[in-house]
């Protein structure tokens, strides 16, 4: 399976290296340096790469790539999504997965990287099992262990190693027990020139963070679980009761975890909550342009839109921009022809505009291709879809917890075609 | 390995440790860690090394860390593995892991210093820690030194059958390590695998499974038996073994089952002859296997995971198995992938773009899910528009078509240049729409970006050349772009067009050639030969214009710098203008140059894909990885169905006699269970336990039931069999009334249970086996402890000492038990547990949770004929009792039984601690009382320190009573069995032959606890005992008195 890691930063150094067989000579990596000269932007490098001896399958993340060496057969997804598994435990040990964490963390890396691998094949990547297995390391543990001698690795086997429900460990204990659910949408849609829709759809998912005492039994239910189109579970979510009842049945991990990610499909009308009017003209022999854009809330069930970041690409035939924001502010970048503008809260009453002039090359010709504008923004307090918890039980336990549910709905990849 | 040659080596270790030690002073080595971080490498090594050296953990610790960073960045560290390998037996579990670390990185290369760390790794496999035994495992086969394969084989094999899957997991890993290492063991680690293959864990089978597939893939036939477990684990296997369990499954259900997609051919065959249809359908449907059936139908909620490997490999099998109008389920979960990481979208994509050449149907619904997006990489948005071509059909056309315009403009040239190609295909595939692409392409020609235009005109020339009648006026505007045209590719493409219609453009073509002539010396190679091409075409075509133009551009051509050119214009030369010497090729001329061309057919580049199968690294890369397993066909004939039907091993007919009495137990209980969930064998395998109805082999079934219910069977010990078989004949005279004549003896039950304490509380030996591991390290500790008794003084800092070290200067060590007594007491008898039965026995081992605990071991039981589930402790009294649970049970099935351990907090007192037993239904409620010796914890001391200790402890914390012994008891040997059965205690060695001291201290307090027992004239002995726990003291002696002065 896995036969060597590497770490390749964004400037093509290599600063770390972990082998699970027999050590593979980082020469393989030049392969993959070629790809990387060969593609235009950090993004384009494939993400499996043959070599005479070898496969190098890598994932970009954090502007560093891990660059895995197979030396046979092996489905790529297992690879990639185990690297991926590795930089989430990454984020989750150090907060931050930079090349300075990493290196900073060394030991831990790779007494981390020893652990989720044997021979090439994970062995252990639930979190908990983990920390159990090897502590994460704060400053107070670090000062502790400089004094009394004490180490950050486990010496028993984590109890959920062995157990049924292995994503949760035994002996669980808080004075505030509570469990907090978060539902985040996603809305990815295409809005052509004219405004219309041409494909939107809801990505959704429900983060929970669970601090409970001993080992809770949950049950959640929708008000209209219908809404859910396809569904991708947590391991502990018991699929047969969702199967028959449309019910989240699961005793959860302890502490932060994906409960469940969804899909609101395209089938169903999702209300798009942003309109924008647009009017971006360039004069064929003219050297200015006209650049003009309005944004207004739409079907937002009356909460406000907040957060809100237009970003587009504009052509490159751009030499600069001169433009006054209503509210917020804008930048344009004259190299990489980004025009990014910052707006802040939508003001229903008064609506945040961008206009002015761009001024372009002189002599050129009209440029012809079609700026994209790419919305982000958020809304707290709804989830877009509508759907709805109805109400969290738990059994299995006599304390009564602490329960809270918060709603929010995100931009995905909102864009918007101007011509 | 002998205990002597492991000591020896260890002391070998220890003492150059310490030698080093000496000569190096801490502080000088503290200054040295402090320089060494910024010199250089060199130095910094040699500083590195003496920190190693040096006796402070944690300097060793800091230079070990240092080391791992070194080893991280790629810097060459072997040359300090002398100094490393020292510290392969330290305490410290962090030293020791990054010490592992080092080990299997560089053991390779100093082959012969890695031999010294070896009997490390074999101690420790015997380790009762379960983590600190696979730990061993990992690293022991992680070394790559041939010399030591053997140990290897021996260490997997009994790894293979420890009691924990954890270790049995990290056995299925070292057999890939050792295949790798040395292939001629294949045949003996095949056998392992047949056993792992067996294991019920679910830890275990992904593991095992990824092994099979590394060592045997074609040993296809190790699967049948366990094929059904498989499916039925599937679902609770962790995820990345499913992927592995999943794609092995794909290609034994190709091997094993029929083809599921020839039913429509057959139909569809015989529609037309109707009375051969009836005939045929009616004979020989086509029937799904139900194993068939089964995996398909275990794999479907994986589809959920959120694992994209394990959705994928789903995908792909379902693919591959499942029939034609049952695969579109896959689709809707692949298109959810697509929301994730770039990668994966890659990977996902590509498969899709295979999936939708051959059914287009599946992924229409959601076309929209692969409209290109400004912010996707380049390599996603092609595989974007790949499968928008392959999904576009009449209805959709013109939808697609209208997405294709936005991406023409797009910035990403090279996108948009695949765009046009992708219209090319769309026009080729849809005749409806050639036209309209046609005329789209060619608005594309003005377009003010070269790559556009070149790229419009290159998929234009292949259109035309698909219907090149009616299109002379494309043809015309072509020629008028042309001076506008500066890509060569582009050039090249039009300068052919022309030639090869030139008869439908006569008037262009030669005004082209035209010019042509003139630019021919400051043309690209390919430009140039394309302008040789034409030239000659139109001379054949129409001699009379271009005559002197060829001629002139033959002549540029006969000078030209490409070696390539001047060939082809020599070639050309002789070939159309007529010659006397060689006039025999040029009649020819014409057919050779204008001879009808085939259209280029424009298709996928997923086309053949197929072959591969979906999902693996030769899919993605298009060609065969190393290690890649065919697919193979179904075959005509399903092979025979029941090599998969599992039958119960039945202990009388012993076809194995090798297996070990734990393999067995596992295995019975397994297929039990499996019967249950597949639902399909329980009939023809005939002898399940359900059947003891039959009752016509009363004397087999007794016997198998031995083996499978009683919690603690041997079958080695005759009288636990005997008792065993006779609780169960009572089970089933209950259940089944079949009169079991043979059996004479009829009790009641509460006297067959009293049978059973009475052979398991009698003085049965030692080393008996029982189930579990821990008591079998128990019965380690007694034997080693009984073995050091004789050589205590030479021995003492033997095998054992490295489990739990010992230093004499401090005299309270907690030493291994001296004997465990195999008594075990009724916790919750099956009648008042509704089925469930308990009991508790104290093995007398520290406690592992907290040490102030006394450890008790529960057996649990289920004789019912239903699983029970969720075993766990409720409540609990007096509230504050202080108890370590065990894990819930999720679920214990009929005649399974399981060992749990607690820990409790007696507070040293003999109260009993109360709580309940619960099940998911029912609250029972149980009490356990200790013994007073089983609240003590013995400690080793010398005699010297007793002395001193009870020096301390006189008057009111002294009490004794003089008894009168029983005759067996007056040998000094047997003296101190049953002190050692009454109270936990450690034997002190005694240098007067009639006194025989015992010491130990109490559980919750560390209180001492002090037993003298000195041995006088006729028969008679003084007991004293010291401790401060006077209550304690009291009861101990009246325990004691009770024990020896019994006849």
């Amino acid at each position: 399976m896995i036969h060597s890691l590497f770490l390749v930063n964004s400037s093509g150094d290599i600063f770390l290296e972990k082998h699970w067989k027999s050590v593979v000579s980082r020469s393989v990596c030049d392969y993959f340096f070629e790809a990387q000269e060969r593609a235009s932007e950090p993004e384009n490098v494939p993400p499996v790469i043959p070599t005479p001896h070898h496969y190098l399958i890598s994932v970009l993340r954090h502007r560093i790539y891990f660059v895995a060496v197979i030396q046979s057969e092996v489905p790529p997804l297992f690879v990639i999504e185990f690297l991926h598994r590795v930089v989430d435990t990454f984020q989750d040990y150090f907060g931050v997965c930079t090349e300075a964490a990493i290196k900073d963390n060394v030991v831990v890396v790779y007494e981390l990287l020893e652990e989720m691998l044997d021979n090439g094949f994970p062995l252990a990547t639930e979190s908990n099992i983990l920390k159990e297995l090897i502590k994460p390391p704060t400053i107070l543990r670090t000062v502790v262990n400089t004094i009394t001698g004490s180490t950050n690795v486990g010496e028993q086997l984590p109890t959920g190693q062995l157990s049924v429900v292995p994503w949760r460990r035994t002996g669980v204990k808080y004075t505030n027990n509570e469990a907090y659910f978060d539902v985040v949408e996603e809305i990815d849609a295409i809005i052509d020139k004219s405004g219309s829709t041409i494909t939107a759809e809801i990505q959704g998912v429900i983060d929970a963070c669970v601090k409970l005492t001993g080992m809770p039994d949950l049950t959640l239910s929708f008000m209209n679980p219908r809404l859910l189109d396809d569904v991708s579970f947590h391991p502990c979510v018991r699929f047969k009761r969702w199967e028959a009842e449309r019910i989240l049945s699961f005793i959860p991990p302890d502490g932060n975890f994906r409960l469940l990610s969804y899909h609101v499909s395209s089938q169903n009308l999702v209300a798009i909550p942003v309109y924008v009017k647009h009017n971006i003209t360039f004069r064929e022999g003219s050297s200015q342009g006209r650049f003009e854009l309005t944004l207004g809330p739409k079907q937002t069930m009356g909460k406000g839109v907040e957060a809100v970041l237009v970003s587009s690409q504009l052509p490159r035939g751009v030499l600069n921009t001169n433009l006054n924001p209503t509210q917020g502010t804008y930048t344009f970048d004259p190299v990489t022809k980004l025009l990014s503008w910052d707006v802040g809260k939508i003001n229903p009453q008064k609506l945040p505009s961008l206009k002015g002039s761009m001024s372009l090359q002189a002599g050129a010709s009209k440029p012809d291709e079609n700026p994209t504008i790419n919305i982000q923004f958020k809304i707290q307090q709804s989830a877009l879809s509508g759907l709805k918890v109805n109400r969290l039980d738990m059994y299995g336990e006599k304390y009564k917890p602490f329960k809270g549910i918060k709603y929010m709905t995100k931009a995905g990849k909102f864009q918007i075609a101007t011509r | 390995m002998s205990t002597n040659n492991l000591s020896y080596s260890d002391q070998g270790g220890t003492d150059s440790a310490v030698e080093v030690g000496q000569e190096t002073t801490p502080t000088s080595s503290n200054a040295g860690a402090g320089f060494g971080l910024f010199s250089v490498d060199f130095k910094k090594n040699e500083d590195l090394k003496e920190m190693l050296e040096s006796n402070k953990e944690s300097l060793k610790l800091e230079a070990m860390k240092r080391v791992v960073g070194l080893i991280a960045k790629g810097k060459n560290a072997s040359e300090l593995f002398p100094a490393v390998v020292k510290n392969v037996a330290s305490k410290n579990i962090e030293l020791k892991k990054l010490v592992y670390v080092y080990l299997v990185r560089y053991a390779e290369e100093q082959q012969d210093l890695a031999l010294l760390s070896i009997s490390t790794f074999q101690r420790a496999l015997k380790d009762p820690n379960q983590l600190i035994r696979a730990s061993a495992l990992r690293v022991l086969s992680s070394i790559r030194v041939p010399i030591i394969v053997p140990i290897m084989m021996l260490a997997i094999k009994e790894a293979a059958s420890d009691m924990s899957p954890y270790v049995r997991k990290t056995s299925a890993h070292a057999i890939q390590k050792l295949y790798s290492l040395d292939q001629d063991q294949k045949e003996l680690l095949i056998e392992v695998i047949e056993k792992l293959l067996k294991d019920k864990s679910t830890l275990v089978a992904g593991s095992v499974v990824m092994a099979f597939e590394e060592v045997c893939p074609d040993r296809i036939d190790l699967i049948h038996k366990n094929y059904r477990k498989l499916c039925n684990l599937l679902v609770d296997v962790e995820e990345w073994g499913q992927v592995v369990i999943i794609s092995m499954l794909t290609r034994y259900a190709r091997t094993q089952f029929t083809n599921p997609w020839k039913e429509a051919y057959i139909l569809a065959f015989y529609e037309s002859d109707e009375e051969k249809t009836r005939d045929e359908t009616e004979a020989k449907p086509y029937m799904m296997d139900p194993d068939h059936r089964l995996l398909l139908r275990n794999t479907k909620p994986l589809l959920q995971s959120r694992n994209t490997a394990v959705v994928m490999s789903v995908a792909q099998l379902y693919w591959h198995l499942a029939p034609k109008n049952e695969v579109s389920i896959i689709t809707k979960s692949l298109v959810r992938l697509l929301r994730s990481h770039r990668e994966v979208q890659y990977i996902v994509l590509q498969n899709i773009a295979t999936m939708s050449i051959q059914r287009k149907g599946m992924f229409e619904p959601y076309m929209k899910s692969f409209y290109v997006r400004s912010t996707d990489a380049t390599h996603i948005k092609s595989l974007k528009l790949e499968i928008l071509t392959s999904l576009a059909n009449e209805a959709n056309i013109s939808t697609i078509l209208r997405e294709f315009q936005t991406y023409v403009k797009s910035q990403d040239k090279q996108f948009a240049a695949g765009t046009i190609q992708a219209i090319g295909r769309c026009a080729t595939n849809i005749s409806e729409v050639t036209d309209t692409c046609l005329n789209g392409l060619v608005l594309l020609l003005s377009n003010r970006d070269e790559t556009v235009v070149a790229e419009s005109v290159v998929v234009i020339r292949k259109l035309l050349q698909i219907q090149p009648t009616q299109h002379s006026d494309i043809i015309k505007h072509m020629a008028q772009l042309f001076d506008n045209i500066t890509v060569p590719m582009a050039r090249a493409s039009i300068l052919w067009l022309m030639g090869e219609y030139c008869e439908r453009v006569p008037k262009i073509a030669p005004d082209v050639l035209r010019k042509m002539a003139k630019s021919f010396t400051s043309e690209e190679d390919i430009v140039k030969l394309q302008t040789v091409n034409l030239a000659a075409k139109l001379y054949l075509t129409n001699s009379k214009q271009t005559k002197l133009l060829t001629q002139y551009i033959l002549n540029l051509g006969k000078y030209d710098q490409n070696y390539d050119i001047r060939d082809r214009t020599r070639f050309i030369r002789q070939l159309i203008v007529p010659n006397d010497k060689n006039g025999a090729l040029s009649k020819y001329a014409h057919r050779i140059l204008l001879a009808p061309k085939p259209a280029p057919v424009l298709e996928s580049a997923y086309k053949d894909r197929d072959r591969y199968q979906l999902g693996t690294l030769s899919h993605t890369i298009n060609t065969k990885a190393s290690g890649y397993l065919e697919l193979s066909d179904w075959p005509a004939v399903a092979p025979d169905q029941s090599v998969r039907n599992v039958e119960v091993i039945e202990p009388t007919g012993k076809s194995k006699p090798a297996k070990s009495s734990d393999d067995k137990f596992y295995s019975d209980s397994g297929e039990e269970e499996e019967e249950k969930g597949s639902g399909s064998s329980s009939s023809e395998d005939g002898s399940s336990s359900s059947s003891e109805e039959s009752g016509s082999d009363a004397e087999s079934h007794v016997q198998k039931n031995s083996s499978q219910s009683s919690e603690e069977s041997d079958k080695s010990s005759s009288q636990s069999e005997k008792s065993s078989s006779e609780s169960d004949s009572e089970k089933k005279e209950r259940k089944t009334k079949t009169p079991l004549q043979k059996k004479t003896v009829k009790p009641t039950a509460k006297d067959r249970y009293h049978t059973i304490m009475e052979h398991r509380a009698g003085p049965t030996s030692p080393k008996q086996h029982t189930k579990t591991i821990f008591v079998n390290v128990i019965n380690q500790h007694s034997v080693l402890q009984t073995f050091s008794y004789s050589h205590w003084s030479t021995l003492c800092v033997s095998l054992f000492t490295q489990l739990c070290p010992l230093s004499l200067a401090f005299p309270l060590q907690v030493s291994g038990p001296a004997f465990v007594p195999e008594k075990s007491h009724d916790l919750l008898h099956r009648m008042t547990g509704k089925g469930l039965s308990a009991q508790y026995q104290f093995p007398r081992q520290p406690c592992l949770y907290q040490p102030t605990m006394v450890s008790v071991q529960i057996s649990l039981t289920n004789t019912t004929d239903h699983p029970l589930e969720q075993i766990h402790i409720g409540d609990r009294s007096p509230t504050g009792l202080n108890m370590h649970c065990f894990n819930t049970i999720e679920c214990l099935e009929p005649e399974a039984s399981v060992t749990v351990f607690m820990g409790i907090d007696f507070n040293d007192s003999t109260q009993a601690a109360n709580f309940q037993l619960c099940t998911k239904e029912d609250h029972f409620s149980v009490s356990i009382q200790p013994a007073i010796g089983e609240l003590l914890l013995p400690i080793t001391m010398t005699e010297l320190d007793f002395r001193k200790e009870k020096g301390k402890l006189l008057g009111m914390n002294e009490s004794s009573a003089t008894i009168t012994m029983a005759a067996e008891n007056m040998t000094s040997q047997p003296i101190s069995r049953p002190v050692a059965t009454v109270a936990n205690l450690g034997v002190v060695p005694s240098s007067q032959g009639n006194v025989h001291r015992f010491a130990g201290k109490t559980a919750s307090s560390r209180a001492v606890v002090l037993v003298t027992v000195e041995l006088r004239e006729s028969s008679t002995a003084l007991i004293t005992i010291n401790t401060e726990k006077s209550v304690m003291g009291s009861m101990l002696l009246r325990d004691l008195k009770l024990a020896l002065a019994q006849a």
